[in-house]
């Protein structure tokens, strides 16, 4: 498997599985930020983005993936946005951010207005929040607060490899995660469950280098790490950002979308940074249901293609019913998705 | 005057005549021209190609042009892809309240320059001005009128299985350069917008006797757009080559990392030239010196309207047109 979207979109792109042996089959993993961000924390932000004193931030796919609501399920007269480019189209003040250290100059230059930031993304993109944080905390911001969905990868590793009916040998890791994290808590995934793992990067030459030392793992029968990303990836990882991440935040378990709880899945506020939670300081609640982990209303299997068990052609409404104009599941959305990556790039079998 | 547009500027009033006498005089080849309702023109005898476009923009200046520069040449642009000489051009500027008349005066010399370099005269025009807030800044609508030069119609209708694809210059250039204006990027070294007269290359091609089939600038949507809309025209496949492709250095890597397609992003100063078999080494020679090369070939439409690239490692993808607004990537 390889875990991340973006190694899934070098393979499609370039087509390298179409390149590989009989018996060599790639699983799609559910690496794709915007794919496993909880609906409800989309609602939430939709929630916010309709507040006229509310200016929404966050990064670019994020704008387009939709809530609980997908198009197709909205009612007659229900003209509710369900992602944050209709909230904004609907008069939201909803703005793309590149870094999250931008939201601290915005914030700066409306104090009158409440400045929101949806953190997405992995152990790549909460040392950027977290610096932010700091920064707005020593700036005595209190215009500023985020919409928190970082979550982690090796534990979601995990809870795949433990789910029955499994059929991962091998993992390509994520190399940006690897680039942040080290690779200690994969040599620990690698003991706990005999499989082997080789950090990965997103070049296709890096994707099938990671994809030769796995094989050469596998046939040498014993679970191992390796590390295929060398010029980017090293063991100790990056000390400043883990120390950062230390500092901001607090390991929580957290429900991926598609995937169910997971444990030590995600990132929650220190105590020193909690009154930057969004949530708490417009009083809304995360949902007290758990995300279901199966598949949205009607014939998405979004669920299924996350949690690696089917591709996106299986789905009927792939390309048909559910297209990146009008998609029924994340992985349509997203630009790090398996789905946009088939529709994309994928010739229909002939 | 004061340092901004105000209101009264577009009244019709006396602070409207000196605007116009003062500040937008420039945009004619002879500032002296007496500015009446409409402008009477002699025009040289054949069939002429007419063309319109509204330029809306942010930032208004970026690294290698503006608004100004983009709205006369890419009208001028939109007539070179029919064979046609750019002769004349109408302006319509709206403008917001606030505007600073410093920035106006730069877009205006601007325009001015680039109506030179396209060797087309500014002859008629008009001034709005709105409420601020009720638009960004200054929106442009430029009309052209182009003497058609080509031997033989140009459009998709005439384009053949078996036609030869070539692009006039290195892709994606102008979208990089909007992008890393709009949000910020410091790209070292700078990427410049790539905008640019097209008339001068199809000129060539037309000199030399080149057989044209068709041309298609690239805007907004990059080649990949371009193509699929020729595809879908012409009703044929288009199968291109990767490796063939002019992507420069620093385009490529910014969309690595921001997970864009080069295919993807606009252009203000390439174009497509579809031509057959037997005229693509004269076209690629021609086109050589701008960066141009040959990128691939049409095929009959046995599987549908589509366009086919060959990546680099020798497997085969669809090429689709960008799906929805172009935005960065999470990680």
């Amino acid at each position: 498997m390889e875990v991340c979207g973006g190694q899934t979109h070098a393979i499609l792109r370039w087509g390298l599985d179409q390149l590989l042996p009989p018996g060599l089959r790639l699983i799609h993993g559910p690496g794709c930020p915007v794919c496993v961000t909880p609906a409800e924390r989309i609602d939430a932000a939709l929630e916010l983005a309709a507040r006229p004193e509310v200016i929404l931030c966050s990064y670019g796919d994020m704008l387009r993936v939709p809530g609980e609501r997908f198009p197709g399920e909205r009612l007659p007269g229900d003209s509710g946005a369900s992602d944050l480019l209709g909230a904004r189209a609907a008069g939201g003040d909803v703005r793309l951010l590149t870094s999250p250290l931008q939201a601290l100059a915005l914030a700066q230059a409306a104090p009158e207005r409440q400045l929101v930031f949806l953190a997405v993304g992995f152990e790549t993109t909460a040392p950027a929040t977290g610096l932010m944080l700091r920064q707005a905390r020593a700036l005595g911001l209190t215009n500023l607060s985020v919409l928190l969905a970082h979550v982690r990868v090796a534990p979601a590793m995990a809870a795949l490899l433990q789910e029955p009916g499994n059929q991962v040998q091998g993992f390509l890791a994520a190399g940006h995660v690897g680039a942040v994290m080290g690779t200690a808590e994969l040599g620990q995934l690698v003991q706990r469950h005999r499989v082997p793992v080789v950090v990965t990067g997103f070049e296709p030459a890096d994707v099938m280098a990671g994809l030769l030392r796995l094989v050469q793992l596998l046939e040498e029968g014993t679970p191992a790490l390796a590390n295929a990303y060398g010029r980017v990836v090293r063991q100790q990882g990056n000390a400043a950002a883990q120390a950062l991440l230390a500092e901001v935040f607090e390991v929580v378990d957290q429900p991926w979308r598609g995937l169910g709880p997971i444990a030590g899945g995600g990132l929650a506020l220190a105590p020193a940074y909690r009154s930057f939670d969004a949530l708490q300081r417009f009083g809304l609640h995360p949902a007290a249901a758990p995300v279901a982990s199966q598949n949205p209303a009607g014939p998405c299997i979004s669920g299924l293609i996350l949690q690696g068990r089917a591709i996106p052609p299986d789905c009927p409404a792939f390309g048909s019913d559910c297209t990146p104009e009008r998609p029924l599941g994340a992985p349509m959305v997203s630009s790090e998705g398996a789905c946009a990556a088939y529709h994309r790039y994928r010739l229909p079998a002939p | 005057m004061s340092d901004c547009i105000q209101l009264a500027h577009g009244g019709g009033g006396t602070l409207m005549q000196q605007l116009i006498n003062q500040e937008l005089r420039a945009l004619y080849a002879d500032p002296a021209q007496v500015l009446h309702d409409a402008a009477r023109l002699e025009l040289p005898p054949g069939p002429l190609a007419f063309s319109t476009d509204g330029y809306v923009v942010q930032p208004l200046e970026f690294p290698g042009g503006d608004i100004g520069s983009l709205a006369v040449i890419g009208t001028a642009n939109d007539l070179a892809m029919a064979g046609a000489r750019p002769l004349h051009l109408s302006v319509a500027l709206l403008l917001e309240e606030g505007l600073p008349l410093a920035l106006l005066r730069r877009l205006v010399a601007s325009m001015a320059a680039a109506a030179r370099a396209c060797e087309l005269t500014i002859v008629t025009g008009d001034t709005k001005v709105v409420e601020r807030g009720k638009a960004d800044g200054i929106f442009i609508t430029t009309s052209g009128i182009g003497l058609v030069q080509a031997p033989a119609p140009i459009d998709p209708t005439a384009i053949r299985s078996g036609d030869q694809l070539l692009v006039s210059g290195d892709l994606g250039r102008h979208g990089v350069a909007i992008l890393a204006a709009r949000h910020g990027l410091a790209l070292v070294p700078p990427v410049f917008s790539d905008c640019a007269p097209l008339w001068p290359q199809v000129r060539a091609l037309l000199e030399a006797g080149v057989r044209i089939h068709c041309l298609r600038d690239l805007t907004r949507g990059g080649l990949a757009s371009a193509l699929q809309e020729l595809a879908e025209a012409a009703g044929v496949e288009l199968a291109i080559e990767e490796a063939r492709l002019p992507v420069l250095e620093p385009v490529a890597r910014t969309c690595e990392l921001l997970g864009f397609e080069p295919l993807h992003l606009a252009n203000e100063g390439r174009f497509v030239v579809v031509v057959p078999p037997q005229a693509r080494d004269q076209a690629q020679a021609l086109l050589a010196a701008s960066g141009g090369a040959f990128i691939g070939r049409v095929r009959p439409a046995s599987n549908g309207a589509r366009v086919l690239l060959t990546t680099s490692f020798g497997t085969e993808r669809l090429l689709l047109p960008l799906s929805g607004e172009l935005l960065p990537r999470i990680c």
